[in-house]
């Protein structure tokens, strides 16, 4: 595996040889590097600030400055990413309300975030980049000055003498290769010093500039995301076994009772009686086809007999719109994602044709890079993002304006949409006013079964 | 009141006890004999290797796995013995079963239909016997479902011949279809003629072309 961070590289073998100790140099030298010109910048912009001040120009400076703290948390963010490759969200930005610079700073000014970001330059500019600047030359310029002594020999000393670090003095060969070998080790020991000081570094970034972590939290959304994912397998054993017990049961009972009635029909001498007996065996078979339909809405089961290209050819043929089925999906899938994709196919296609006013569908896919990827597009007249707030489901979200249309019109996909997210799947809709409109369904996923050619 | 005048010797697969009995009873009234009714696909294999049967009628799901053992049984049985009529019963439509069905033999012999047709007890005696024949019998939903994909090849077909490939996708002969569109039987006979050349089906023997015709159409 590929460690993350420096800290993890620097318990691998190897460390010394991979890029991780460059990219421990070049991330403490730029952050004293960047720390110094923060420094200047502040002391420039609020000595400018205050001097002017009194003719009130000053103020908006001083206001501005109050904001530095955001570029500098920006190339923070950046660099961070030399010593630790997971990413930093900060504390969450709120959106201005409008657009333009007022509104924009009015927002930043209000919020949390500016201001620890603030806090943190500040902190960069007198404290950390004097350290960052002390490691880099403590664990870099003094072995390198070590290993440099039989040079130093050879140039500057003639041959007859160096001076090591400039403290003690060296006059033999051996000697001053003993230094080398000295300054070596010294080196081998500064690239674990940068290592460890990097690291640390990094990770005082990210608790300076990053969100706080609270773990019962955190405990507490692993359990949920679990428990989601235990309701909805509960939730398909359920229909499944519901489609079996009425399959198994009143299924049969209802064709028994139609040939009980038809056969009774055959014997009944025309009448009154025979009249009846038509009736009812004509009320009980359409009973049973409404039965049917209904298992069939249930869990399909050619969804679980052939899997799902077959279930979606199926549900092509079902509907009103003559729909092109375009799926290239050799084997088999998992259960949960066979079903969510086949529910979302079957919803978009209901609303093709109850809403788009689209003569012609398409349903193309396939599963390639660890992902079930089915797009379902049609040639209607767009529009159904306004009746469709699927997005409205994103954390954050201002609730949609009609919430009554979108309980109409969309819950059925926002309903599919949560279930898709249950599997880390994605739903994405475009449907621009004058159409077309692209239903996306994304699902990572593993095949069950390998696929045949 | 017979509809064939011959005795069907029959095996019967049906994991249902009640539709079991109520079919060895239905077919007993039309005169034909349930010479074994089991209730399971090995059993179904074994009682047709026993009793070499002239229709075999068979549940698609049916134990141990509940899926589709009557189907695989089905196709089974008729690659071994070419030629055994089976007439398969299923709960729903199911389109790729019955082009599963249809494609095994050359797809005389076979039928598929919706088990709630056996309510229909006289359509259904007719059929058995037609499958036993060796017709093609399709269950009149699965042609619904499939007339609604208009795809070619059948597109270049017109509306009228894709009502009569419907109705002989049915397993009905010439006369019947024309009974059901009220024309002439001389006119049916031009359909399939044209329906045939459309679909580039070489000139063969009539109930071959026919099958074949059928199997396009469920293909499509």
């Amino acid at each position: 595996m590929r460690p993350r961070n420096v800290w993890q590289a620097m318990s691998a073998p190897g460390f010394l040889l991979s890029a991780w100790p460059w990219r421990a140099v070049a991330y403490l030298l730029t952050g004293a590097f960047a720390g110094a010109v923060t420094l200047v910048g502040l002391v420039v912009v609020v000595t400018v600030g205050g001097a002017l001040s009194v003719v009130v120009v000053g103020l908006p400076l001083l206001v501005l400055t109050a904001l530095a703290g955001l570029p500098v948390a920006r190339l923070e963010r950046l660099r961070l990413r030399l010593a630790d490759r997971a990413p930093a969200p900060g504390l969450p930005r709120r959106q201005p309300t409008a657009y333009g610079p007022w509104p924009w700073l009015t927002t930043r000014l209000r919020e949390p975030a500016s201001w620890r970001d603030l806090g943190h330059a500040l902190l960069l500019a007198t404290v950390l980049w004097p350290l960052d600047a002390l490691v880099v030359t403590a664990a870099l310029a003094l072995p390198l000055a070590t290993l440099a002594t039989p040079l130093l020999m050879a140039t500057v000393g003639d041959g007859e003498e160096a001076k090591v670090l400039k403290q003690w003095t060296v006059t033999t060969w051996p000697t001053a290769f003993g230094a080398a070998v000295l300054g070596l080790l010294l080196l081998v020991l500064g690239a674990y010093a940068l290592g460890l000081a990097a690291g640390a570094r990094a990770a005082l970034t990210r608790v300076l500039l990053g969100a706080p972590r609270d773990a019962t939290l955190d405990a507490r959304v692993v359990e949920l995301t679990r428990s989601r994912v235990r309701l909805v397998d509960a939730f398909e054993a359920e229909r499944r076994r519901i489609e079996r017990d009425l399959h198994d049961g009143a299924q049969q009972r209802l064709v028994a009772l139609t040939m009980t009635l038809g056969l009774a029909r055959l014997d009944a001498p025309p009448g009154p009686l025979a009249d009846q007996l038509a009736k009812a065996h004509g009320e009980a078979g359409r009973a049973l086809e409404e039965l049917r339909e209904l298992i069939h809405g249930i869990h399909p089961k050619v969804l679980a007999d052939h899997g799902l290209a077959a279930a979606v050819e199926d549900a092509a043929d079902r509907s009103a719109v003559p729909v092109d089925v375009r799926l290239e999906l050799p084997g088999r899938l998992p259960r949960a994602v066979e079903a969510a994709a086949y529910f979302v196919v079957c919803e978009a296609l209901a609303n093709v044709a109850k809403h788009s006013g689209a003569d012609r569908a398409k349903v193309t896919g396939g599963h390639r890079d660890g992902r079930l990827r089915l797009q379902i597009r049609d040639n209607g007249r767009g529009g159904a993002e306004d009746r469709a707030r699927v997005g409205a489901a994103e954390p954050g979200a201002e609730p949609g304006a009609d919430v009554d249309a979108e309980a109409r019109a969309g819950s059925g996909l926002t309903g599919l949409a949560d279930r898709v997210s249950v599997l880390d799947g994605r739903i994405s809709l475009s449907s621009p006013p004058g159409g077309p409109t692209l239903l996306r369904v994304e699902i990572p996923c593993e095949w069950t079964t390998e696929p045949f050619a | 009141m017979r509809v064939d005048d011959r005795t069907l010797r029959v095996v019967l697969a049906e994991d249902s006890v009640l539709l079991r009995d109520g079919l060895t009873s239905l077919l007993a009234r039309f005169g034909h004999e349930v010479v074994a009714s089991v209730g399971d696909a090995e059993a179904l294999v074994a009682a047709v290797a026993e009793h070499a049967p002239d229709v075999v009628v068979t549940d698609v799901r049916m134990p141990p796995g509940f899926q589709d053992e009557g189907l695989r049984a089905a196709v089974g049985l008729r690659e071994r013995r070419p030629g055994l009529p089976v007439l398969v019963l299923s709960q729903y439509v199911q389109r790729s079963y019955a082009a599963e069905l249809l494609d095994s033999g050359d797809g005389t012999g076979v039928g598929y239909l919706l088990k709630d047709r056996v309510g229909q007890v006289e359509e259904f005696v007719e059929a058995l016997a037609e499958v036993a024949d060796g017709g093609t019998v399709v269950d009149p939903e699965v042609v619904r479902q499939l007339l609604r994909r208009r795809r070619d090849p059948l597109a270049r077909l017109s509306p009228r011949e894709r009502e009569v490939l419907a109705l002989v996708a049915e397993g009905r002969s010439n006369g019947a279809v024309a009974r059901q569109l009220v024309v002439s039987e001389a006119a049916v006979g031009k359909h399939i003629g044209s329906i045939l050349a459309k679909l580039d089906l070489p000139p063969a023997d009539d109930t071959h072309r026919r099958v074949l015709a059928v199997l396009a159409f469920l293909r499509a």
